[in-house]
């Protein structure tokens, strides 16, 4: 039976969090905290393999234990299983040691049940990398499918998949074997309202929840803030955007100030024409 | 890991319709600055298959030395290939810094060069320094949706990696005149070897202007009103031979697709001209332009912040202003007679 794993964060709302102007950290306390929009997307896609070939999906993440709430809206879009590793040793983590952890947690899941296919988001909007996906595809020794658009085929008898990968100018057919880890389009799909019963089945959705203890052959200087080989030396604001020079008059006026400012880059517009 | 073993700077030279990527050329530029800070070389990897000739367009903006894997496996990017051939170049010549840019392929390619060498990748950088004496990358990137900036290092292994957005970084004016070392490099890899397969490519078949690529960009925003006000942007931009942009409640309004939304969510742009109308300017659409070259808002709201982030401004109603804009510019770029033209020959 195909087993699909979507990998999922839970992040602070960034288009809501406020930065303490003091420290240039998030103000946590500011922000709620979601399913990460791209995972969403991620798991819609795995629900709807499900449809297509039968089977299950698990949802996997590394957080605190708070996020069980992202584990739970996992469910509503329509997961059956959730899994979460949650430890102290964990924290501080950056996209290598992130995809360690995880990767350790596949291993774990896939021996009481074989993993098929893994599917992750494009990126956080937190971390705004997109480079725990192939992390995890790479110590995985799977084929890593960036930029997935359409899942146009599994076929786990013959052992592999075809997906439509985006290019900046249409897309390409890519097959790959099975398994294989596909980090997906946010227009992939369209997550629809959950459905009442995996809204009540979530509202009492226990994940499975293992530390570092329960993961086998771990290396924990591979974790959290020990194993990660970047660190954020300092953060500070953007400078403050100065403001701009207002145009004044009569709107034919304006207008006629802003036609003489842009038609100083008139090679522009000519360039971009051709 | 001996430091002192891996010097110079690099920088992938991602291969894009038969030439090398715009991004990659931006790159040689700032690598070049890095590599003279560091008094080592600059130097390029080549992959594809036909490639070669272009190694000498690399040297021309400011590589050094350029490794060239020129092969039938490497006809289309494939992570796995390209992979093989990164890993093999760095374990061969160890560079001390390593760039790509912050291109799908660029991104997808570090990602996993990362995790098997492994070592540490920022990404979407948007500012490189480095340490002259010690080496050290500083490479910084916007944070926490844009909301903050912070400096990323890796300290403990080399080479140190980064993804670089495109249009951010400036390159040099090329120079034919200028020589360099060409390697040609190679690695055993088989077909079998590589688990994936391009079927096939699909161009979208209208050329309509990008927004990721065009030098001029007129978006909108709620501030337009609905579709009508929104078709107004349109043929700005049509005027112009603009590229369309939108805000993201605007795509979330369905009045156009996903693949114009700026912002956060939707795509980082860097063009020459960014036209923000009817935009407040949320920090989320600020993100994803506050790097263009000149930046013109026009909003009915004095306050908008977008008013903080422009260059220029116009404080009115859009509905009135887009209107008068387009007619200048038929006018002043000869538009209008030209088409008038046309319709006397019919």
């Amino acid at each position: 039976m195909l087993h699909i794993v979507a990998c999922i964060k839970q992040v602070p709302d960034t288009k809501v969090a406020k930065i303490n102007p003091r420290t240039n950290t998030i103000d946590r306390a500011s922000a709620p905290a979601i399913l990460n929009p791209y995972d969403a997307h991620a798991v819609e896609e795995a629900v709807r393999l499900r449809a297509r070939y039968g089977g299950i999906v698990s949802v996997l993440t590394m957080g605190p234990p708070p996020a069980v709430k992202a584990i739970r809206r996992c469910i509503e879009i329509g997961a059956d299983e959730g899994y979460m590793i949650t430890d102290r040793a964990f924290a501080g983590a950056d996209t290598l040691a992130t995809s360690y952890a995880l990767t350790k947690a596949l291993e774990k899941i896939a021996l009481e049940r074989p993993i098929d296919l893994i599917v992750c988001g494009k990126m956080t909007i937190d971390g705004d990398t997109g480079q725990v996906g192939p992390g995890i595809a790479r110590r995985l020794d799977i084929p890593p499918l960036t930029s997935v658009c359409k899942v146009a085929e599994i076929n786990r008898e013959l052992g592999l998949a075809v997906v439509h990968r985006k290019l900046e100018d249409g897309y390409e057919v890519v097959r790959s074997t099975l398994p294989c880890l596909l980090s997906v389009e946010k227009d992939i799909n369209e997550v629809p309202y959950s459905s009442m019963p995996n809204v009540l089945r979530a509202a009492r959705y226990q994940p499975h929840i293992w530390s570092v203890a329960d993961l086998s052959g771990i290396d924990r200087a591979q974790l959290g803030l020990k194993g990660s080989p970047t660190i954020v030396s300092s953060v500070w604001a953007p400078p403050k955007p100065q403001g701009g020079a207002l145009l004044e008059g009569s709107p034919q006026e304006q207008v006629s100030r802003l036609l003489a400012i842009v038609l100083e880059r008139r090679e522009l517009l000519e360039v971009s024409l051709a | 890991m001996n430091f002192d073993d891996y010097r110079g700077v690099w920088v992938f030279l991602e291969v894009k319709d038969g030439a090398i990527a715009p991004v990659a050329l931006e790159l040689l530029g700032a690598g070049r600055q890095l590599a003279d800070k560091r008094q080592a070389k600059l130097s390029g990897v080549l992959i594809g298959e036909g490639v070669s000739p272009l190694a000498r367009t690399a040297l021309s903006y400011g590589a050094d030395r350029v490794f060239v894997y020129d092969a039938p496996i490497y006809r289309d990017y494939r992570t796995e290939a390209y992979m093989r051939a990164m890993l093999g170049c760095v374990e061969k010549h160890k560079p001390e810094i390593l760039l790509y840019g912050a291109t799908s392929t660029g991104k997808d390619l570090a990602s996993a060069v990362a995790t098997d060498l492994p070592t540490g990748l920022t990404a979407d950088s948007t500012q490189l320094d480095v340490e002259a004496d010690t080496g050290l990358l500083l490479a910084s990137r916007p944070a926490f949706g844009g909301n903050i900036m912070a400096t990323i290092l890796c300290k403990k292994y080399r080479p140190q990696m980064a993804t670089v957005r495109p249009r951010v970084m400036k390159a040099l004016p090329p120079d034919p005149e200028r020589s360099g070392e060409i390697v040609a490099e190679s690695i055993p890899l088989q077909e079998e070897d590589v688990r994936t397969k391009v079927l096939e490519i699909v161009r979208a078949t209208t050329r309509r202007a990008r927004i990721e690529e065009a030098d001029v960009i007129v978006s909108g925003g709620k501030g337009m009103g609905g579709p009508a006000g929104f078709e107004l942007i349109r043929r700005l931009a049509g005027t112009l031979g603009a590229a369309v942009g939108a805000s993201r409640d605007v795509v979330e309004a369905g009045w156009i697709g996903h693949d114009h939304q700026v912002g956060q969510t939707g795509v980082t742009v860097t063009p020459k001209i960014y036209f923000a109308i009817g935009i407040s300017g949320a920090i989320q659409h600020l993100v994803g332009m506050q790097n263009s070259g000149l930046i013109i808002a026009i909003n009915n709201d004095p306050a908008a912040p977008i008013f903080q982030s422009c260059h220029y401004g116009i404080v009115g109603d859009a509905l009135q202003i887009v209107p008068l804009l387009i007619d200048a510019f038929e006018t002043a770029l000869g538009r209008k007679e030209k088409e008038e033209a046309h319709a006397g020959e019919v």
